[in-house]
């Protein structure tokens, strides 16, 4: 092949990419790439839900088309390129270390949108989107201190950035209040999948005394940990993971892609698509409370609801003061809530969580 | 009934066409899977071989297949001079990571200067980082006689450790929000990997692996120290009566591996990758063994062998996107790869006799 040749027809076929596009083809198409496999029962999963509602939705007016198990880097970007030239009108890109690839592929496709899930840059044709964990979070601090009898709550970290952080501090909070007595022992594993890894983190913990372990990893492998271990209740993350109902798993945090996903690719369908930057949670409903089990007492069960019911609403936020930070200076004084830009970058613990982040 | 019968001599024949019989056998079983999956076995055979090469956008796809492989070949080419020893580094992967880290290290602490040196400096720092972290299996092995299999393994997990420690930490971008990850190398002129030419996916790092095969090939024919190489993995023996000094062969080939894996490190993190993140070791280095085996350890086989595994996976990710076929049959696929290059191994020093046993 000569190198002429080679550059001349990727100029032409790169016009043709892009104008493919403007005569407007039948369908539309939309692309997903994932992070992990879709059968992972948490992250990918509920996005690969949130792909199939849909289709579901637009049936024949769309294609829906998905590549797993993506390593961030050059490869997602040789991915969501290929998509691209693929015809993909709309394009979902869901893990934080796919952000840098995204901007740099949305350059080089203007007429592609582009969905970045967790990140923080934009672009003409780029949007990000998040949901507000943190308040699926406070709703598990809070039955988390309820049910501990140990007052040793363990908690599977993936990896110490705002969003876990956020995480870890809403759920602290919530705990506290319930239960002033309660410690956190938080593990990183450095990983959002891998179910050996999180099993050996559960594992750790339940040793250490822990008899509620949250996590925010997305395999269900902890939840077989503790229904080994028989006496150490659970939450599922990222998906019901309602197979280990009533117990150990007596709630969870849902994340709900679906409807998030149909009204973009509705705006996209009807020329509408404008890049924003999405944060919903409870009230949204893009963050799902499942189902609170019986094996959670029914007073408790019912404060969880009344606080779930208060965050959807507005009226509370889930970090609102007096609150310190880790070292003892003031984080947010009395009846004062945080704002966004400090959620979104947090990188500090809140008072009374022992341990440094990681380094 | 059917026996194996051992061959007086290998066959040279069939240690050539062995890996040619394994794609052909590849091609076949992965066809039976992808038809028991309920997709076309050959539209999926075209897609994952035939698209990126010769196909509507083989344009994109081709600078990619450059991107992909010349780190592959590159450390390919390291491990294979320890391989024909019988030195096994099966640590690439760490060695990758901490060229990587050296490299970028060197280019962020220089950050925002702008100077030709320093991407220089960079490569100099990568080889140094992948040669060091290499060394430590090889001085354990030649002082204290460790295994250097384990060792060097072990040390991916520590490498690994400290990639994380510094996509956290002290690499981390104080631009970046808090967020792991250190700032994008693509942005800094003077340390950034680019194409040489636009749009060709012609970066350094293939330059060096393209180097990389002519120096491995004229060392294993034409040098005394390649003469060395080869007899002590065929006959240790005989390479100790010829005056080969085993400790020395072990640090050149432990230490040549690991500056070869450090570079293809920092290329890749310079370039295509761009930033020191958590998860910027995507298993290159383990790659990288099978890529050495399937081209039967010679420089030339390496280069194909390397750009047969970087077709596979792109034309996988393809295969995934366009016919809907799960990530983990693409993988079973290049699985059977390595499988069938093993199988058909055998009939190198053994051959099929039909009929009964003779009693000799």
């Amino acid at each position: 092949m000569k190198l002429t040749n080679l550059l001349t027809s990727a100029a032409i076929a790169l016009g043709l990419a892009t104008s493919a596009f403007a005569d407007g083809h039948e369908k539309t198409k939309v692309g997903f790439v994932y992070v992990g496999p879709v059968g992972d029962g948490g992250w990918t999963y509920e996005h690969n839900k949130g792909r199939l509602a849909v289709e579901e939705e637009f049936g024949d007016a769309v294609e829906t088309v998905f590549v797993e198990s993506v390593a961030e880097g050059p490869d997602s970007e040789r991915v969501m390129t290929q998509m691209a030239l693929d015809g993909a009108d709309l394009i979902f890109t869901t893990s934080f270390g796919y952000m840098d690839p995204t901007i740099n592929v949305a350059k080089k496709f203007p007429n592609v949108k582009f969905e970045h899930a967790t990140g923080y840059k934009r672009a003409d044709n780029v949007s990000t989107y998040s949901a507000r964990f943190y308040e699926g979070r406070a709703i598990q601090g809070h039955i988390a201190g309820k049910m501990t009898k140990s007052n040793i709550i363990g908690y599977i970290g993936s990896y110490p950035i705002p969003e876990v952080i956020r995480g870890i501090n809403s759920a602290f909070i919530h705990a506290r209040k319930a239960n002033p007595d309660v410690q956190f022992k938080i593990v990183w594993a450095y990983t959002w999948f891998d179910p050996a890894k999180e099993a050996d983190a559960a594992k750790v913990l339940i040793e250490q005394g822990a008899d509620v372990v949250l996590q925010h990893t997305d395999s269900t492998a902890p939840q077989a940990a503790a229904q080994e271990a028989g006496n150490v209740v659970t939450f599922g993350q990222a998906s019901d993971m309602s197979q280990y109902a009533p117990f150990p798993r007596v709630s969870s945090i849902i994340d709900d892609w679906a409807p998030y996903y149909i009204r973009r690719t509705k705006a996209v369908m009807d020329g509408t698509w404008e890049s924003t930057d999405t944060w919903e949670g409870i009230g949204a409903g893009m963050v799902g409370i499942g189902e609170i089990s019986d094996a959670v007492p029914a007073d408790v069960k019912e404060e969880a609801l009344a606080l779930k019911a208060s965050l959807a609403d507005g009226s509370y936020h889930a970090f609102t003061g007096p609150l310190n930070k880790q070292d003892g200076t003031p984080f947010l004084a009395e009846g004062e809530t945080a704002d966004d830009g400090t959620l979104a970058g947090m990188n500090f613990y809140v008072e009374g969580i022992e341990g440094d982040i990681p380094q | 009934m059917i026996r194996l019968e051992k061959r007086p001599q290998p066959s040279r024949a069939f240690s050539l066409a062995t890996p040619l019989l394994a794609v052909v056998a590849t091609m076949v079983f992965g066809g039976l899977l992808f038809a028991a999956l309920g997709k076309d076995p050959l539209v999926a055979i075209k897609t994952i071989f035939w698209d990126p090469l010769f196909g509507e956008f083989s344009f994109f796809y081709r600078p990619q297949l450059l991107i992909k492989g010349a780190p592959l070949v590159l450390i390919a080419i390291g491990l294979s001079l320890g391989f024909k020893a019988g030195i096994w580094n099966i640590g690439a992967e760490g060695q990758y990571i901490m060229g990587a880290l050296f490299g970028a290290g060197v280019g962020l602490a220089l950050y925002p200067l702008e100077g030709f040196y320093i991407f220089p400096l960079m490569v100099l720092a990568g080889a140094l980082g992948g040669w060091i972290w290499a060394m430590i299996p090889a001085l354990l092995k030649v002082k204290f006689g460790t295994n250097e299999i384990l060792v060097s393994l072990m040390l991916v997990y520590v490498a690994e450790q400290f990639l994380a420690s510094m996509s956290l930490g002290l690499l981390k971008n104080p631009e970046g929000f808090g967020f792991p990850g250190s700032r994008n190398l693509q942005q800094y002129e003077s340390a950034f990997n680019a194409d040489l030419i636009e749009g060709t996916g012609m970066h350094w790092g293939v330059v060096a692996a393209m180097i990389a095969v002519i120096f491995a090939y004229v060392l294993l024919t034409k040098h005394r120290l390649g003469f060395a190489i080869r007899v002590t993995g065929e006959a240790p023996r005989a390479a100790k009566f010829s005056g080969v000094n085993p400790a020395r062969l072990v640090l050149f080939c432990l230490g040549m591996s690991g500056l070869l894996a450090g570079l293809a490190g920092m290329f890749e993190v310079s370039g295509p990758a761009g930033q020191v993140t958590i998860d910027f070791n995507v298993g290159y280095g383990f790659t990288a063994i099978i890529v050495a085996f399937l081209g039967r350890l010679h420089p030339i086989g390496i280069l194909l062998a390397g750009l047969l595994m970087a077709l596979t996976y792109i034309g996988g990710d393809i295969a995934q996107s366009q016919l809907g076929l799960p990530a983990a049959a693409i993988q079973v696929f290049q699985g059977m790869l390595l499988f069938f290059l093993l199988a058909l191994d055998v009939f190198t020093q053994y051959r099929l006799r039909f009929g009964r046993q003779e009693v000799a």
